[in-house]
């Protein structure tokens, strides 16, 4: 299904990869190619590797690709910085986005943001400029500019740390996002808002993995594709109606998968 | 707010205070002895009660043994291999900018103290110290219209000798502690500040110290005396060249406030801190205390501890008037070798004062930071508060970071309240930060900034940016 034809090129081509931590494998040979306009969901167990894989493909420190490749519009970048997929449109939605004490958000957010436009040789913004483009996406994910004045996440509840996720994804405008449980901790309210602010950044030229338990966030996402992973490797792929039978079923159903190859 | 953009055009650079200045210099031979003293003295045209005062000083710390409580390692001082008085040759008497040394104006151009009419910084009148003497200070008839006096402390010897035989050493007594025996032995220049009743000055004052000499010690003494409702802002900087061999830098400052007024003293202390195997820098010993004299006055103290390769300071409140409030904000960042013993002491002694103190020490590198601290309320201290917070950020596996608070109450009703933290930059903020398009050492930057934020706020506008550059570049290389 991969493999047939498509009118663009990929974004994203992950190739038979492997890689470990601490000289523990964690990913066993993955592949994985994303087309623009597409939208794809990785399930699987907790520690079945889905979390590793969006971390590598961000270029997280800790982690060593032992084998395979990951091509980013068709250029390798194994060993790409992290700050260089992110400035060339690579987003990762933290399962757990990170404190930064001291840290002014709206500061993060312009640094963030002018990263990404000198990449795309726009012009960098002044903070005045910036807190224009900033409370226009606010609206997006009906934030309050009074986080803006805040640390980096310091003291926000669950849900308001996945906004601010989904915030930045709006001020990077990626090509491709990876949204690592990004519905964990959210109540349906706030799920609907996250959900719709997704929607509303991508379109046609940009693609989105969703990293998921749940039913309830593809239910407001429907994905194109649905890869089930488990101990390191995806052993199934299927489209939108694969999460449901998942459901329904559990987890244990796919114990009995072989991998396809 | 400090902008963490400055940070990023500055990253790159080495000490970039490490010249000297090629100019002929007065010294005097090595060594210390009555002589010595009297030889300083006689330079200086002082009177003599103030030679009197050296000698007394020289006695007592003949008696005296180095400190060793602190934490910190080095090699022994022989203080008799040091030159106590050197001076850029220049004219006898200086009237005016003109005839001062284009190169020693060029100095100060350089390190961004632009000291000629033209050039002057507008909002900041300043007291440019090149080695023993002061060169210049710059505003000082607009400063006298308000009654203020700022000029060079040899001057202030000169034509305030009565102020100065009222105060000095009344803060900071020559028998204090080793150092301050020393320098009071020896003290060459600083500054004094005189702020009569009722006078806000009406600008910023500064004072620049340039260590240029390689072999010769810097001694400043500094004065500050705010009369009753009165208050100053007052900054101070400094620099030195790179020299492979250590220079000792041991100052006195002594701060005075009377009733309802108000001193705020800050610093950004950038001396020479050695280089990364820990060869060369400043060894800074300096002994810095306040006296709130007065009812309900305010004497407050905000540092910036980069250089150096020795840091030895604990500047200090006396809080005698009730009501009198003492504040110190401090941050010391240590990278390679380098090694600082720094905090403070609040003596409570006149009822309902009240102080604060944060601490934030950075260590990168193979370096060690200490904070030290003694707060304590005395028997007539009711109603005295204090609160205390001390946090420590490690950079690397192999810095380390120590606090010793020591409390002493002799006063029931009163409070003190301290809260420490250590913090280790983690992988995963850098990654989070990194993951946004930021690059590595501005992560860092961003990060540790984050951290000082809290003492940033204390700092006039100017030094605030200026810390926050400072930061960034002595962290260059400091990680991963």
């Amino acid at each position: 299904m991969q493999s047939k034809m498509k009118e663009s090129d990929p974004i994203l081509e992950v190739e038979n990869l492997s890689a470990s931590t601490d000289n523990l494998p964690i990913l066993k040979g993955v592949s994985l190619t994303v087309y623009p306009g597409e939208i794809h969901a990785i399930m699987g167990r907790n520690g079945c590797g889905k979390s590793t894989l969006s971390k590598i493909i961000a270029g997280h420190p800790s982690y060593n690709i032992t084998n395979g490749d990951i091509k980013f519009l068709g250029e390798n970048i194994n060993s790409l910085e992290p700050e260089e997929r992110s400035q060339s449109g690579i987003f990762l939605g933290f399962q757990y986005p990170i404190e930064i004490p001291g840290v002014s958000n709206l500061e993060f957010l312009r640094v963030s943001t002018n990263a990404r436009r000198k990449f795309l040789k726009k012009e960098e913004l002044d903070t005045f400029d910036f807190e224009e483009l900033v409370k226009e996406k606010l609206e997006i994910v009906k934030m309050d500019p009074a986080f803006l004045s805040r640390s980096v996440n310091q003291g926000f509840s669950g849900g308001e740390k996945k906004r601010n996720e989904i915030l930045q994804m709006a001020l990077l405008e990626p090509k491709i996002a990876i949204l690592d449980e990004t519905d964990s901790g959210l109540d349906i309210d706030a799920l609907r808002i996250v959900a719709s602010g997704i929607k509303k950044i991508s379109n046609a030229q940009t693609a989105i993995i969703l990293i998921t338990h749940y039913q309830r966030l593809l239910d407001e996402i429907k994905p194109n594709y649905v890869h089930v992973m488990s101990d390191g490797q995806i052993i199934k792929t299927g489209e939108s109606d694969l999460a449901l039978e998942l459901e329904e079923k559990g987890y244990e159903w796919t114990d009995n998968f072989v991998k396809e190859t | 707010m400090v902008n963490e953009n400055l940070v990023k055009d500055v990253v790159k650079e080495p000490y970039k205070y490490g010249f000297v200045t090629d100019i002929e210099t007065e010294k005097i031979e090595k060594g210390l002895n009555e002589d010595i003293i009297k030889l300083i003295s006689q330079k200086k045209e002082e009177p003599k009660f103030l030679l009197d005062f050296r000698l007394k000083a020289f006695k007592k710390w003949q008696k005296m043994k180095e400190p060793d409580w602190a934490a910190l390692g080095y090699k022994k001082i022989d203080y008799q291999d040091i030159i106590y008085y050197s001076a850029p040759k220049q004219k006898e008497k200086i009237s005016s900018l003109d005839e001062v040394d284009p190169k020693l104006l060029e100095t100060f151009d350089k390190l961004g103290i632009p000291l000629t009419e033209q050039k002057k910084l507008t909002n900041v009148a300043v007291d440019a110290v090149f080695d023993s003497v002061s060169i210049a200070t710059t505003f000082r008839e607009e400063l006298a219209e308000h009654g203020v006096i700022f000029c060079s402390i040899s001057e202030a010897v000169k034509n305030h000798a009565d102020l100065i035989e009222k105060y000095l050493g009344t803060v900071v007594p020559a028998s204090d502690n080793y150092f301050a025996a020393l320098n009071s032995a020896v003290f060459s220049d600083g500054s004094f500040v005189y702020i009569p009743k009722g006078v806000t000055c009406p600008m910023d004052l500064s004072s620049y110290f340039r260590i240029n000499s390689g072999d010769s010690g810097q001694f400043e003494r500094t004065l500050i005396i705010a009369e009753e409702s009165s208050s100053v802002s007052y900054l101070e900087g400094c620099t030195a060249p790179m020299f492979d061999t250590n220079t000792l830098h041991a100052a006195v400052v002594e701060l005075i406030a009377l009733d309802d007024s108000s001193i705020k003293y800050s610093t950004v202390q950038n001396w020479y801190a050695g280089d990364e195997e820990g060869i060369g820098g400043i060894f800074n010993f300096v002994t810095k205390r306040g006296k709130c004299l007065g009812k309900r006055s305010k004497i407050s103290w905000s540092q910036v501890e980069t250089g150096s390769a020795i840091t030895w300071k604990y500047p200090s409140c006396l809080l005698l008037g009730e009501e009198s409030v003492g504040e110190f904000y401090s941050v010391a960042l240590t990278n390679n070798l380098q090694q600082a013993d720094t905090g403070t002491k609040m003596i409570h002694i006149g009822p309902r004062t009240k102080s604060t103190i944060v601490s934030k020490g950075i260590s990168a590198g193979n370096s060690k930071n200490s904070y030290r601290g003694l707060v304590k309320m005395g028997t007539k201290a009711a109603g005295s508060r204090n609160y205390s917070q001390c946090d420590s950020m490690l950079i690397g596996d192999q810095a380390s970071a120590n606090t010793f608070p020591y409390i002493k109450s002799q006063q029931p009703n009163s409070e003190i309240e301290h809260e420490a933290s250590t913090c280790r930059i983690s992988e995963d903020q850098l990654f989070y930060l990194q993951s946004r398009g930021i690059e590595f050492e501005e992560a860092v930057s961003m990060m540790v900034s984050g951290f000082c934020r809290d003492v940033f706020n204390q700092l006039p506008m100017e030094f605030a940016a200026e810390a926050d550059k400072l930061l960034a570049l002595k962290l260059e290389g400091s990680v991963g």
